[in-house]
């Protein structure tokens, strides 16, 4: 199909509209199985998506499900859907479309599974649900278009394995169905066409202008540690009054709420200001979206979950507050600014503190080169098969040949094995334990040449556990009223359990007072004006790439740095004065006293994951040499050690023969395991997610998983579920090859310097979140000094 | 290291593991045992958790009788995840079970969850009284020597949650002995009403016992 519908072509010319040239593409490509789009931000890659869609219902009206568009955000089904009225309203065009999400009602939900619109716009979790009912055939039998947006971002998690696996099964449901994908600019397009289905053509949209970006300079330098950019406050209310609307990113959300509030201290002029970030209510956040859309907003707050492309209007400028993380997450959030095709987005850099100055420089300089980074994706995850195995049960009775033949379409499950495929379905059937207990209670059970759930009551439960995001516990925010309270958004559990009544903390920019706890809801009060406490969220965080951390290392080596700040400059000239400057040739440790503790900081810069497994084999070396560790926190760069003992020499340490003695035994045991064997075990279906509303106070909480891993580890070492753990931590979390390219490289040039406190490069490491408990003798000494604390001060010692 | 107690003139100690010995006794006390409790995970819920916690609270059991040379095991209730947890334990763990009870004086005291009559060796009973102190599952209040279970109570401490004990002059309250067992804080208001103020939280589970105040 070359040309438009009449219709949708008059509309068009009467707007003064002109189709891109990839958005034409897409029209001539509709007959294809597969297409991957890779367009810039701005670049209309949702209108063609969707184009082919509108000229085919436009020309043959028909019944029932015609085009399932899938994004990884509620919030862009939604914006979608308000952006399709536009044209189909204006060519008056009979096409139903309609959103369904977790936030979809009930009643709604029901009718769409009854009487589906010509669009759904939908998320993984929520086709997945759909995919497990009974009658999904019935709804998915006319289907001839799926649409995949910021496939970019789904392919990179279990989100997008599970999304292969429903496009599998839906491909069966429709064999007719033609799909598309929709990304922003990434390093490997093949392997996202590969990853979207086999043999799909790929589409290279113009990639416009480069961006105009710059690292904006202050009068105040940045602090030496710390994030959140509040020295900055001035300089970016100026640029926000310079410019129509600006979005300043954040990397996590409690900067984004420090800032925000700051921000507002200091808008004297009252420029209206909004905040977005994940954490908060959904009242809150579609009360900020309208605004947004309204263009009564000259600047926005916000973390990642604006990062996918919600269009709203007409951000000129870009601020990204702190230093990037990689180099792709950077240039998409550039696309933002200046949705006009082909003019330069306008963006600035804020580095939070010194050291991020040089890690935005060594973004700015990778932008420039035109690089990207990015790391590809093992095969296919296990525990998202056991989820899936189990969809397939709710929706029906299944044989196992045509299962198989079915995942094996799947991209990343192209290379399962039987083998494997039949251990899968006997752990999701018989819990799959060498002990065989449950002979009289399997979940599936299998007659003749099919497998169905035991008790269909079952599918129930099932599908309140679909979906593969494993959030730490949340509980929500209200503020105390006689109406029930207005939502302010959620704090994470562990946070909401150090508060006393009386506190104050920091939601949603305002500073509320912690009243109490109500049925699993945190009450508060207003109390503007007292010095709060910051929540913590489960914010984003993200690992530096490989690429910038080289560029990194690159810079320090240099003997003056001109191109810098001069305070920047000046904070690693102390750097190299007191202690020196890491470089790839001698791996440099350094151990100092703080606050009561003793530290040791490695720096590697071997990456995230090398610099987490280097955490957990130099605790294990601590514990043997009675060094009393009692954690870790590992970043891209440098890992850091907190215990009670002074490490003098770390050289002895590092025997690598030594480390890998035992490995096997202490990583098992380690806290990260524990917490990826809960992440699987969820997502396969072993144990059921906390449902809050059914916690009740007064009653024990069930068993945690951490027995559960510890007891299969003692009786059942081989069982599935331990072997998904391990090849999960291998996949993200364990790099030991890296360790030991890193040791071999230094041979043995490994210098300990010992000073009397924290070293200028060390003191961002106190700020990182993810701190690791080493649970040792140190802990247990360190129980013995807080029991002995606490009996002096209750006057019982 | 343990940590010795005094509840109505007797001397308790109260082990790192979670059982107490009344050494004078020779009588090892446990509670909330929950042996079964995966087979009924199974056969309620359909959620097939790994089969072997039995065998572990079993293992642990044994371990704390041969360590105490205990002649007496009073078991404080909630013994059986429920009434039919019985007759779906392994042949082999109900054999095991048996030769532990065999030559031992050893008493059942029903919980909430295994209320009903069990088929099994050993004396069943609602409570005990053995001197000035009282054997039952669930505290009342008011009561005075009394040793109970059912509330499971754990505690923080150095960045970790131990199981514990709670003690004050009047009661003491075990914490759960069952392997795949969670527990309630310390602080929460059903157990803060039931102990008075001084009262004592003794951790679990590390080398050692250790005392704090307990938590409020």
């Amino acid at each position: 199909m070359k040309t438009l519908p009449p219709a949708l072509s008059d509309w068009f010319t009467a707007k003064g509209w002109t189709l891109h040239p990839h958005q034409w593409d897409m029209l001539a490509r509709a007959p294809d199985p597969a297409t991957l789009l890779i367009a810039p931000t701005g670049g209309g890659k949702t209108l063609a998506g969707f184009l082919p869609t509108l000229a085919e219902l436009a020309q043959t009206p028909a019944k029932g499900l015609h085009t399932l568009y899938i994004s990884p955000l509620k919030a862009l089904a939604a914006d979608i859907r308000r952006n399709l009225r536009t044209p189909i309203e204006g060519a008056n065009l009979p096409i139903r479309v309609e959103d369904r999400t977790g936030d979809t009602t009930y009643t709604q939900r029901r009718r769409q599974r009854a009487d589906p619109p010509h669009i759904l716009l939908t998320t993984p979790e929520s086709l997945a649900l759909l995919l497990s009912y009974e009658d999904a055939p019935r709804i998915f039998a006319g289907l001839q278009r799926v649409i995949l947006d910021e496939l970019h971002a789904l392919a990179e998690s279990k989100r997008g394995d599970q999304m292969t696996l429903l496009l599998a099964r839906l491909q069966s449901l429709s064999p007719g169905l033609r799909r598309v994908g929709l990304s922003a600019t990434v390093e490997d397009p093949p392997a996202l066409a590969r990853f979207l289905a086999p043999n799909t053509g790929i589409l290279l949209a113009d990639p416009g202008p480069p961006p105009d970006i710059q690292m904006l300079e202050t009068d105040t330098p940045p602090p030496w540690a710390g994030g959140g950019g509040r020295y900055a406050i001035a300089a970016i209310l100026e640029q926000v009054k310079q410019h129509r609307t600006t979005l300043i990113f954040h990397n996590t959300r409690a900067q984004a709420e420090l800032f925000f509030r700051d921000l507002w201290l200091a808008n004297t002029e009252d420029l209206p200001i909004g905040i977005h970030h994940g954490s908060l209510s959904r009242e809150q956040r579609e009360r900020v979206e309208a605004a947004m859309v309204a263009g009564a907003l000259r600047a926005i707050v916000c973390t990642g979950s604006l990062d996918l492309g919600i269009d709203w209007g007409d951000v000129d400028l870009v601020i990204q507050v702190g230093a990037p993380k990689n180099v792709k997450c950077l240039v998409q959030r550039i696309g933002r600014a200046n949705h006009r095709y082909n003019a330069p987005s306008k963006a600035l850099l804020l580095p939070a503190n010194r050291f991020e100055v040089v890690e935005c420089k060594a973004a700015l300089d990778a932008v420039q080169g035109g690089t990207l980074d990015g790391e590809p994706r093992g095969p296919g995850p296990r525990d998202v098969l056991c989820q899936h195995i189990l969809l397939t049960a709710c929706s029906g009775a299944f044989d196992a040949d045509h299962l198989y033949a079915e995942i094996l379409t799947a991209g990343p499950y192209a290379a399962l094995t039987r083998p494997e495929f039949d251990a899968t379905l006997d752990f999701v059937a018989t819990g799959g334990y060498a002990l065989r207990a449950y002979d009289r209670w399997q979940r599936l059970k299998l007659t003749g040449t099919t497998w169905a759930l035991r008790d269909p009551r079952a599918a129930a439960v099932i599908r309140q556990n679909l979906g593969t995001i494993i959030d730490t516990e949340t509980l929500k925010v209200r503020l105390k009223n006689r109406s029930g309270g207005t939502p302010l958004g959620e704090v994470e559990e562990a946070f909401a359990a150090t508060l006393t009544p009386g506190d104050t903390f920091l939601i949603g920019g305002q500073v509320v007072r912690y009243e109490g706890l109500r049925e699993m809801t945190v009450e508060v009060s207003n109390q503007p004006g007292r010095d709060p406490k910051v929540a913590v969220f489960n914010g984003t965080k993200f690992a530096t790439s490989t690429l910038l951390t080289q560029r990194i290392l690159d810079i320090f080596k240099r003997d003056r740095w001109p191109e810098l700040p001069a305070h920047t400059a000046q904070w690693l000239s102390l750097q190299r004065e007191v202690s020196r400057l890491p470089n790839a040739e001698t791996l440099l440790c350094e151990s100092f006293p703080h606050d009561g503790r003793e530290h040791l900081v490695v720096y590697g810069f071997a990456g995230r994951n090398a610099q987490q497994t280097l955490g957990l084999l130099l605790t294990k070396a601590m514990e043997e040499a009675g060094l009393a560790p009692l954690g870790f926190v590992a970043t891209d760069y440098a890992t850091l050690i907190w215990g009670i003992d002074a490490v003098h020499d770390a050289k002895p340490l590092f025997n690598l023969t030594a480390l890998q003695q035992g490995l096997e035994t202490w990583l098992a045991g380690n806290a990260v395991m524990k917490r990826t064997f809960r992440a699987s075990a969820i997502i396969a279906g072993l144990i059921e997610r906390s449902h809050q509303g059914r916690r009740k106070s007064g009653r024990q909480a069930t068993f945690s998983s951490d027995i559960l891993y510890d007891t299969l580890r003692k009786y059942d070492p081989d069982h599935l579920l331990l072997q998904i753990t391990r090849e999960e931590a291998m996949r993200g979390l364990i790099d030991f090859s890296r360790i030991e390219d890193l040791l071999t490289r230094v041979a043995g040039r490994i210098e300990t310097r010992r000073l009397p406190r924290l070293s200028p490069l060390s003191a961002p490491l106190f700020l990182e979140p993810g701190r690791i408990p080493v649970q040792g003798m140190g802990r247990e000494r360190l129980a013995d000094e807080a029991a002995r604390k606490l009996m002096e001060a209750a006057g019982l010692a | 290291m343990s940590h010795t107690l005094t509840l109505a003139h007797e001397s308790l100690v109260a082990r790192p593991s979670g059982a107490l010995f009344w050494p004078e006794r020779r009588l090892l006390c446990v509670s909330d045992l929950h042996l079964g409790k995966s087979e009924r995970f199974a056969r309620r819920a359909g959620t097939l958790l790994p089969p072997y916690e039995t065998h572990e609270t079993l293992l642990r059991l044994e371990a704390e009788i041969e360590a105490t040379g205990a002649g007496s095991v009073i078991c404080l209730g909630d013994s059986f995840d429920d009434a039919a947890s019985l007759d779906g334990m392994e042949e082999s763990d109900r054999l095991w079970l048996t030769r532990l009870i065999a030559g031992r004086d050893w008493v059942w005291i029903a919980g909430n969850h295994d209320a009903g009559p069990l088929e099994i060796a050993g004396s069943h009973r609602a409570e005990v009284r053995l001197g000035a102190l009282t054997f039952r599952h669930i505290a009342e209040p008011g009561a005075r020597g009394e040793v109970s279970g059912h509330y499971h109570p754990k505690a923080r401490l150095a960045g970790k949650a131990w199981r514990c004990f709670l003690a004050d002059t009047a009661r003491l309250i075990l914490p759960a002995f069952g392997t795949y067992t969670g527990g309630l804080w310390a602080d929460d208001q059903a157990l803060t009403g039931l102990m008075q103020p001084g009262a004592l939280a003794l951790l679990t589970g590390g080398t050692a016992t250790r005392a704090i105040p307990m938590p409020r």
